[in-house]
């Protein structure tokens, strides 16, 4: 029932919430949810229960679909990275207001109650409902609260992932008409199938285009750093921590494990644009001078290793992007914060009108540190231990891949560092001569971070074997044929 | 049986109305209770009583599909009216004539849905586009109006003359007028020992007109040309008729037609001298959805944007006939469901505004919370979001075309068509709440035009949720 409870707790408080006029009591309301929902992630976390962890409800019977849901390794992990999030988020950006705040956490938590369907989901109809279901909230979010050009920005985000979807729709019905006798839309079904070449080939784009669109790899990147740069920075945060996850996890449990032959003729492809992305990507973003835009990009270079180690294939690297998908949300969370933080006291994210803020605000400078070298994936911090398993994989793929890739730690580190000391090192500017240092808020959420970073980055063990049982079963899967 | 003949009776009540009831706000109450007895006829029928009892010699048939069809058009007619009776009264003069029309209309509609042979598709169709011919041109004063109903009655006539000429050919070759003995017939039996081919092609030149004709009702294109005008300039209230059940039942006539055909050698026949009708209909739905869509795309007035989103919902309902499947015959059934009841939502709102540009509908969800949040559920079901009825209408319809396991190229085509028509259908979502604007409406929408709308959209979101609670009626 755990399965169940994780999507109908924000389900409902974002229903409620919806009613709540004051800005005080929707934020209370929805932390108080957001708490309940990461008990019972915490509580999913420990439980080998299998009546816990599974569901079967009986949704379309006559179709072969079933409100089915059910929690392994991977599902339980990015489930448990939904919840930190959401009460991360409303914490650190607990003293800003936004206009309808009812709206505004409603829909925070109905997007969060998508999310978690889409990573519980063993049922390609019930994950395509809560694929798009996670995708309307979203739209709603970034429209009405955000930057000027949020609006033309955002409906680009929209109809971008809306047509993959669509394709991804049609990819699911096809194999639906290849499973045999009553047809089923179940997972296992898919599993089960036996596609020839061609037939896998088809299926493959259909999927992996909604998948890509989502993640983003390069060139289907477009929509999102003008979507993150737009909107309100708590959303980009649901956005960029577990929105693009959604895809990484889509590729590993509809993707590979559905389509290995075509996975087998077409990873040198993918492989190729995600290095492609990663290289260019860390260059764009070493030239921002928005930082918005510059953890976009950075978002994007670390999104596109992920992806080249899921088409690698090998165990290293498939351990290495669990473990990371993770660790980016965390990463990226605390990044945001920092913007989120500098932006509320300020008024601008432009480097060229900030610095100096180091003796003004030491506090946010020593986490934003911290963020920063996580960032990088400097070791004893959680990324160098994802990013050196994932580029461990891509070299038993391919070693000129890995070294291509290894260039994006410089990149990393060349754009990184210089974010560090163009806001937080070098003259005062007029804007930060009276800086006031972060909020308690703001420095309990990022304090948290650090710990998380901190502990996974000197014991990865927990999260590794949390995950091994998928990364097992997906390439025991993929043996089979 | 019940549904014709009630129809009438009603019809001609409510006109003996119009003389002897002085009041004219109690005409729509009329109306409401004469659908209601409607219904009831009609799910009785569907239970297994009927009422009349009169021989057709075959030209009718009763099926489950006409009859739940049937069912769902004088439903939505009832919702319809109980939403926009007000505006309906304020039309013009005649008002219980209007509602007269419309229970004439329902007859022919009555006749679609169950005939069985081509000469009552002919009275079907004749029955219902001459009421609609009048309620096109009911707003006398407004010259648009004049010239849509002029137009729509022109270009009408030529359709229904193609229509004819289409029977007679058919007639010719297969010496019968009943849709199953036509396609049934084999060529060595044609008549007049014509050859097998020459018979053949005969029938195929009969279908093609009959294509033409019916195709030119449900606005598909390249026969669309009507519809962008006649929708514009009709008042508002009766667009939304038109436009809903109306264009529904043309294709319940199609894909009576087009089933009984896939029952019979005919399809064979066609397929040695090189007519490929799915290859046909593929290139229609194409055409359909292309001028649809992008057209759609850039209209200023809302009213005139959803007359060509009903030539690109035609387009996906094209689909239905292009596989022809079980799948697609419920499929139409959730369509038609799907697409009438927001569309029925979304003009019901129109009708109420004093703008009916986008920028008209600017701020709408600060000034009419209630009417801007339905209308969002109305706009996301038309574009075929999950959690709404559009949804399991377009799952559907692509189940259906994937089913056939041909032109997967169609399939996709129509999924980059359908995120264009995000396009237009978000503009005014976009209007309503994230542009600033106060958006007027006429007059201060009711409280119980307030409670039905929220009903609708709690119906379209049920229907998004358990499409089987409405096909189980199907199988009742």
């Amino acid at each position: 029932m755990i399965a169940l409870f994780l999507i109908l707790i924000p389900l409902f408080a974002g229903l409620v919430a919806v009613f709540v006029n004051s800005g005080k009591g929707a934020k209370g309301w929805s932390l108080i949810a957001s708490f309940a929902t990461l008990a019972l992630a915490i509580l999913s976390v420990y439980s080998t229960n299998h009546n816990q962890l599974f569901f079967n409800g009986a949704w379309l019977p006559q179709m072969g679909s079933n409100f089915s849901l059910s929690l392994d390794g991977m599902s339980k992990m990015l489930a448990l990275l939904n919840a930190i999030a959401l009460p991360i988020i409303i914490i650190s950006t607990y003293r800003n207001d936004y206009k309808n705040p009812g709206r505004f956490y409603s829909l925070m938590l109905l997007m969060q109650a998508g999310m978690m369907g889409v990573f519980l989901a063993s049922d390609s109809l019930l994950f395509y409902f809560f694929w798009e279901l996670a995708l309307v909230p979203a739209y709603f979010l970034c429209s009405m609260w955000g930057g000027e050009r949020r609006i033309p920005v955002t409906f680009k985000f929209f109809v971008y992932t809306f047509l993959g979807s669509l394709l991804m729709l049609i990819g699911i019905l096809y194999l639906y008409f290849k499973t045999p006798g009553a047809h089923s839309f179940a997972l296992q079904a898919f599993y089960d199938l036996k596609l020839t070449q061609a037939e896998q080939n088809f299926g493959f784009w259909m999927f992996f285009i909604a998948f890509a669109i989502k993640m983003p790899i390069f060139p289907f990147h477009t929509w999102q750093p003008d979507t993150y740069e737009q909107s309100t920075t708590a959303v980009t945060m649901m956005l960029s921590a577990i929105m693009v996850k959604m895809g990484i996890y889509a590729v590993i449990r509809w993707c590979v494990p559905v389509f290995p032959l075509a996975v087998a003729k077409f990873d040198g492809l993918v492989v190729v644009l995600s290095v492609i992305g990663i290289i260019y990507a860390s260059l764009i973003a070493i030239r921002q001078d928005d930082m918005k835009r510059l953890i976009a990009y950075s978002s994007i270079a670390h999104i596109g290793l992920m992806s080249a180690a899921i088409f690698a294939g090998k165990e290293a690297g498939l351990q290495g992007v669990m473990i990371q998908m993770f660790n980016h949300g965390i990463v990226v969370l605390g990044l945001w914060i920092v913007a989120d933080a500098i932006e509320q006291q300020f008024g601008t994210r432009k480097f060229s009108q900030l610095g100096g803020l180091a003796q003004k605000a030491p506090d946010l400078a020593i986490l934003f540190v911290v963020m920063a070298f996580a960032n990088i994936s400097l070791p004893l911090t959680n990324s160098f231990v994802g990013e050196f398993l994932m580029l461990n994989g891509l070299f038993q793929y391919n070693w000129i891949a890995a070294a291509v890739a290894i260039v994006s730690i410089i990149l990393a580190a060349a754009y990184t560092l210089s974010m560090v000391q163009k806001i937080f090192y070098g003259q005062t500017s007029e804007l930060t001569m009276q800086a006031r240092d972060s909020a308690a808020s703001v420095n309990v959420a990022l304090a948290v971070l650090v710990v998380l970073i901190l502990f996974f980055g000197v014991y990865p063990q927990p999260m590794i074997e949390l995950t091994s049982d998928t990364v097992k079963t997906l390439l025991a899967q993929v043996k089979t044929f | 049986m019940n549904a014709i003949i009630l129809s009438v009776i009603i019809g001609v009540v409510m006109m003996f109305c119009s003389v002897f009831v002085p009041n004219k706000n109690s005409y729509r109450h009329i109306a409401s209770i004469g659908l209601v007895l409607l219904l009831a006829g009609n799910i009785a029928e569907m239970h297994g009583f009927s009422l009349f009892h009169i021989n057709t010699k075959g030209m009718l048939s009763y099926d489950n599909f006409g009859l739940f069809f049937n069912t769902i058009a004088i439903a939505s007619t009832l919702i319809y009216v109980l939403l926009s009776g007000r505006d309906i009264q304020k039309i013009g003069t005649y008002v219980a004539e209007y509602f007269v029309l419309i229970f004439f209309v329902l007859c022919g509609i009555a006749i679609l849905s169950s005939y069985n042979n081509l000469l009552m598709l002919f009275l079907g169709i004749e029955i219902l586009s001459i009421p609609l011919y009048i309620l096109t041109g009911s707003d006398k004063r407004n010259m648009m109006s004049n010239e849509a109903a002029l137009k729509y009655l022109l270009m009408g006539s030529f359709s229904t003359g193609l229509m004819l000429m289409g029977i007679a050919l058919i007639y010719g070759a297969t010496g019968s007028f009943n849709i199953e003995v036509i396609h049934a017939a084999s060529p060595q039996q044609g008549a007049n020992g014509m050859s097998e081919l020459s018979v053949s092609f005969l029938e195929i030149m009969g279908m093609l007109l009959l294509m033409v004709s019916i195709g030119f009702k449900v606005s598909a294109a390249p026969f669309h040309f009507w519809t962008p005008d006649v929708y514009d300039g009709a008042p508002a209230v009766i667009t939304s008729f038109m436009a809903t059940i109306v264009k529904v039942a043309g294709f319940i006539a199609f894909i009576k037609l087009f089933d009984a055909r896939m029952l019979g050698t005919s399809v064979e026949t066609n397929k040695l001298i090189g007519v490929d009708w799915k290859l046909l209909f593929a290139i229609i739905i194409i055409c359909t959805l292309l001028v649809g869509n992008v057209t759609a795309v850039f209209q200023q007035s809302v009213k005139r944007m959803l007359a060509y989103s009903s030539i690109a919902q035609a387009g996906f309902m094209l689909f239905a006939l292009f596989s022809m499947n079980d799948v697609a015959k419920e499929g139409i059934l959730v369509y038609s469901v799907a697409y009438s009841l927001a569309t029925i939502g979304i003009f019901a709102i129109l009708v109420k505004m004093k703008d009916f540009t986008f920028e008209g509908y600017n701020g709408l969800g600060k000034t009419q919370p209630v009417l801007a949040f339905t209308n969002t559920i109305f706009l996301l079901s038309l574009a075929g979001i999950p959690l709404t009825a559009g949804f399991f209408a377009k799952f559907f319809m692509l189940e259906s075309a994937i089913k056939t396991g041909t032109y997967l190229w169609l399939v996709i085509a129509a999924v980059v068509f359908a995120a264009i028509s995000v396009y237009y259908y978000f503009r005014v979502i976009q209007a309503m709440y994230f542009k600033a604007g106060d958006a007027a409406v006429v007059e201060a929408p009711t409280m119980s035009f307030k409670i039905g709308l929220l009903l609708l959209a709690a119906i379209i979101i049920y229907f998004g949720i358990f499409p089987q609670a409405l096909l189980s009626w199907f199988y009742f």
